[in-house]
């Protein structure tokens, strides 16, 4: 049971990045980090409260213990996250690629220019 | 011979890249060098050896500059041919002279150099197999039956040219180019030219490692 939650949680890990990494930033892509954020925010608040809850979830799961499945959890937000990072870095270094080479362009001389003179 | 700009990305090249365009300039009186942040003057170099030189404000990679230097280049409306040529000295002017015949007679849209069609090239076992090995990679990728997917020298015409949109900054734009490539689906002939490994280009040069970055930056495009 515990490696079947392992498998399905690398499998989580990854699709969920691929998918993150396609998808670029659009609305829809934004609404769903949102929307796992809360999540992950009501089973933080909830687990201060009822820490049995996550216990009994995780062994529902066959984890073990709520720490683990918490670890899990973040794990899994981490790599998210890092997928969401890096797909943002890549725009930035397009838009300043883009402006660098906008600068480069207008400040070169054109020696062509002078050949209709 | 039709209008043809050399494209040089430069890099901290101060001490080859003034020979490298001397040697250029006899044959192709056009050449641009793009600077991609250079602290070492060569700036300066390649403007006193007679090359256009095009800054980039900050470093962006080999990729970038290639880039911005196509770009440069179709702003002359003479120009019909591009060559994309090496810094370090580490290709040869009558092997691009050559290229550049062949898009002149028509007989294809782009030239790219291949150092394994000939045994001149003198190259150490595991470089042999890592560019062979990229170059399978690009073959089974793009259908496209090159011997040498990582070779600088190029030379396209015009129209090739302009349909050429490189957005790997860093070294993966080698690959990316001739993806692109495949999809234009040009007339391209691969053309024997001879690598020259001084101690300077191989200290500059890719080191086997980089293969690594190389594919992490093609799969996490």
């Amino acid at each position: 049971m515990l490696l079947i939650v392992q498998i399905v949680l690398v499998l989580a890990v990854i699709l969920v990045s691929l998918v993150l990494m396609r998808g670029g930033t659009n609305a829809r892509h934004l609404a769903i980090r949102r929307i796992m954020l809360m999540i992950f925010a009501v089973a933080a608040v909830a687990s201060i409260f009822f820490p049995n809850v996550l216990t009994s979830l995780a062994s529902f799961l066959g984890i073990g213990r709520g720490t683990d499945l918490v670890l899990y959890a973040t794990i899994v937000s981490f790599f998210v996250f890092m997928a969401t990072t890096y797909q943002r870095f890549r725009h930035a270094e397009n838009a300043l690629t883009a402006l660098s080479r906008r600068i480069a362009l207008d400040e070169a001389p054109k020696p062509w220019a002078e050949d209709r003179h | 011979m039709n209008r043809t700009w050399v494209v040089i990305p430069m890099y901290n090249e101060a001490t080859v890249v003034g020979s490298v365009i001397e040697g250029l300039r006899p044959v192709f009186p056009h050449v641009v060098c793009i600077d991609d942040g250079s602290s070492d003057g060569s700036q300066d170099i390649a403007r006193a050896a007679g090359a256009v030189v095009v800054q980039h404000p900050i470093n962006l990679g080999q990729g970038a500059a290639l880039q911005t230097g196509i770009e440069f280049a179709l702003q002359d409306q003479m120009t019909r041919n591009i060559v994309t040529f090496d810094a370090d000295g580490q290709h040869r002017v009558v092997d691009a002279a050559a290229m550049v015949t062949r898009l002149d007679a028509g007989e294809a849209d782009i030239v790219l150099g291949s150092r394994f069609l000939d045994d001149r090239t003198q190259i150490g076992p595991m470089k042999r197999l890592v560019l062979k090995t990229a170059a399978v990679q690009s073959r089974l990728a793009t259908g496209m039956n090159l011997t040498d997917a990582h070779n600088g020298l190029r030379a396209m015409n015009r129209e090739v040219a302009s349909r050429i949109h490189l957005t790997q900054n860093r070294m993966a734009h080698a690959s990316e180019l001739v993806h692109q490539i495949a999809e234009i689906e040009p007339r391209w002939v691969e053309h024997p030219v001879e690598i020259i490994y001084t101690d300077y280009s191989k200290s500059k040069g890719q080191s086997l490692l980089n293969s690594v970055n190389i594919l992490a930056e093609l799969f996490f495009r």
